[in-house]
């Protein structure tokens, strides 16, 4: 088991570098001369040259990169360019709606495919199954940038139930979490159901039968906890699809979180932002990742022992 | 007999994309009286914001798309299994290295590397096929290469190299040609995918810019006149559907009929 936990971390870490060099090096793919970019041409030179040294572009590139880790190891991103404030400053306050945002995804992505996926499997082959999956076909097939605004139409603006756009109710975020579940819940549909029907024809559900349980507990309690392991390291590599599809959620529903920062940034051309954003989102995937291998490790033998040969 | 339905999704998305714009007319030929209308005898699916025919413009969307997700694909289809057959084959300190890029690619969430990509590249289609480009292949190398490690101990493989077989050869010859089918699946999802991600990214105002249509851009400019005139949405929006629903079904299809999992 440490051998195991060592080797996870450690290629999280070689991960981490690794993707902290790429984001440092997404400002020198701005094309031309960075600092005009963010200025724009009417800027004074005497700017210019206080902007190119504020961001250590003057600098050799091993030492701009030797400047990055060091701020990054002191927390340190930077100061925004149009607001002048802490770019750690800005993305705290941001971290919450996104959070939330997500983890209300994720509960209606899980709500909505447990039971179609369980079905499914169940009556497989039955018209059931086939509805199942077609309503998964298409919740694979629906971009959020349209269903989102399809969503408001009916629901906000026909219907006049929910609110448009923003996070000031608490039925703010119903629209965005079904949104951004959608997709997830119909990826996760699918998995359920493959991963349930191969542990169907196992002995232990037969016996399980045999001993004259009903059939719900035999569904639940000795089917589908077996079934569950490969259905949750799909949920873990879909947090990245579901943070990915976070940032075009919140452009849609102006929800005040890291993606909505990440495309004003953009647009502002505030590119330390915009590094700092992807940084943090990607940490954060590649930490929720490791943490569920070390669970994973924890739980099942299997994992443990084919990470160490 | 169920690939039919796919099939003509496709053909028809194919037709409007290559032919399409020769016969539909000026995309952005203005009709100042008819902003904003809805379906009609004078345009099937309505008018604009700026008076333009919703149709002809979801005509040259499709090409957008059609070319964006093509080019994309065809790149990183070629880079991805080339690198990934030979990191696999090579193995050693080479593929190390392949395996250890790849994980960095995939730390990033989903489309959030091409945004920022694109975000810094500047808007544009050249730059949106780059920043799918630089994001697409490592699927490929990863399914690639993890192909080839089951295939690369296999006799007729082992007898071409004891034969003296140049290892450039072998890839060529002797894998590649085995490893097609999940390529052409994955490739198909691929498409999907990458037809998303353009519309995506011209939602965000990242991809081709005005005048030029995307099914993207025409949704993100259809949400500021929903109220009014919802055909704006929902004619991009069904078409974007339609096809990627319709790449979808197809993949499905060509893995169950090439029987990819059940092969090594």
């Amino acid at each position: 088991m440490p051998v195991f936990i060592l080797s996870r971390l450690l290629s999280a870490a070689l991960v981490l570098l690794g993707v902290s060099c790429l984001v440092f090096l997404l400002i020198h793919l701005v094309p031309g001369d960075p600092v005009e970019v963010m200025l724009g041409e009417a800027a004074q030179p005497a700017d210019r040259e206080a902007l190119r040294h504020a961001l250590g572009l003057d600098q050799p590139l091993l030492a701009q990169l030797l400047h990055y880790f060091e701020g990054l190891l002191r927390l340190d991103l930077g100061t925004s360019l149009q607001s002048k404030r802490p770019i750690a400053e800005l993305l705290w306050q941001r971290i919450p709606a996104t959070a939330e945002l997500a983890a209300a995804a994720l509960a209606v992505a899980v709500v909505i495919a447990f039971p179609l996926g369980i079905l499914a499997a169940v009556r497989k082959d039955s018209l059931w199954d086939y509805g199942a999956m077609s309503v998964s076909m298409f919740g694979v097939s629906i971009p959020n940038f349209w269903l989102g605004p399809v969503l408001i139409l009916v629901f906000s603006v026909w219907l006049g139930w929910l609110p448009v756009s923003g996070r000031e109710e608490a039925a703010s975020i119903v629209l965005p979490a079904v949104t951004l579940g959608m997709a997830l819940a119909a990826v996760l549909a699918r998995m359920v159901r493959s991963a349930l029907l191969e542990v169907l024809h196992e002995d232990y559900v037969r016996t399980a039968r045999a001993k004259g349980l009903p059939e719900r507990v035999v569904i639940l309690r000795h089917a589908m906890r077996n079934a569950l392991l490969p259905v949750v390291t799909v949920l873990g590599l879909q947090l990245g699809v579901l943070l990915g599809g976070a940032v075009v959620t919140e452009m849609v529903f102006s929800w005040p979180g890291l993606g909505e920062l990440t495309i004003e940034s953009i647009q502002r051309r505030d590119y330390p932002v915009v590094q700092a954003c992807v940084l943090l989102i990607s940490v954060s995937y590649v930490v929720v990742n490791t943490l569920t291998d070390l669970v994973y490790g924890w739980l099942d033998p299997r994992v443990r022992l084919g990470g160490r040969s | 007999m169920r690939i039919w339905l796919p099939g003509a999704i496709l053909l028809i998305w194919a037709i409007c994309a290559l032919l399409g714009p020769m016969w539909v007319g000026d995309p952005n030929h203005i009709e100042l009286q008819r902003i904003l209308a809805p379906p009609g005898p004078a345009g099937w699916l309505g008018f604009d914001d700026l008076g333009r025919p919703v149709w002809q413009r979801l005509v040259v969307g499709a090409q957008t798309s059609f070319m964006v997700s093509v080019m994309v694909v065809a790149v990183t289809a070629v880079i991805g299994a080339l690198l990934g057959t030979t990191s696999g084959f090579v193995g050693g300190w080479i593929d190390h290295l392949l395996v250890r890029i790849i994980d960095i690619f995939l730390a990033f969430p989903g489309i959030l590397l091409a945004i920022a990509l694109a975000g810094v590249l500047g808007p544009g289609i050249n730059n949106v096929v780059i920043a799918l480009s630089v994001v697409g292949w490592v699927g490929f190398a990863r399914l690639a290469r993890a192909q080839v490690l089951t295939l690369k101990h296999r006799e007729h493989v082992q007898a071409a190299t004891a034969l003296g077989v140049r290892r450039s050869r072998i890839i060529i010859r002797h894998l590649l040609p085995l490893i097609v089918a999940p390529l052409i699946v994955e490739g198909t999802f691929a498409v999907a995918g990458a037809v998303i991600a353009e519309a995506g990214l011209s939602f965000l105002g990242l991809g081709v810019q005005p005048p030029a249509a995307s099914w993207g851009s025409m949704i993100r400019d259809g949400t500021r006149y929903m109220l009014m005139a919802p055909h704006l949405v929902l004619a991009p929006g069904v078409a974007l559907m339609l096809v990627v629903l319709g790449v979808n079904l197809l993949g499905d299809r060509l893995r169950d009929w090439m029987d990819v999992r059940s092969r090594p």
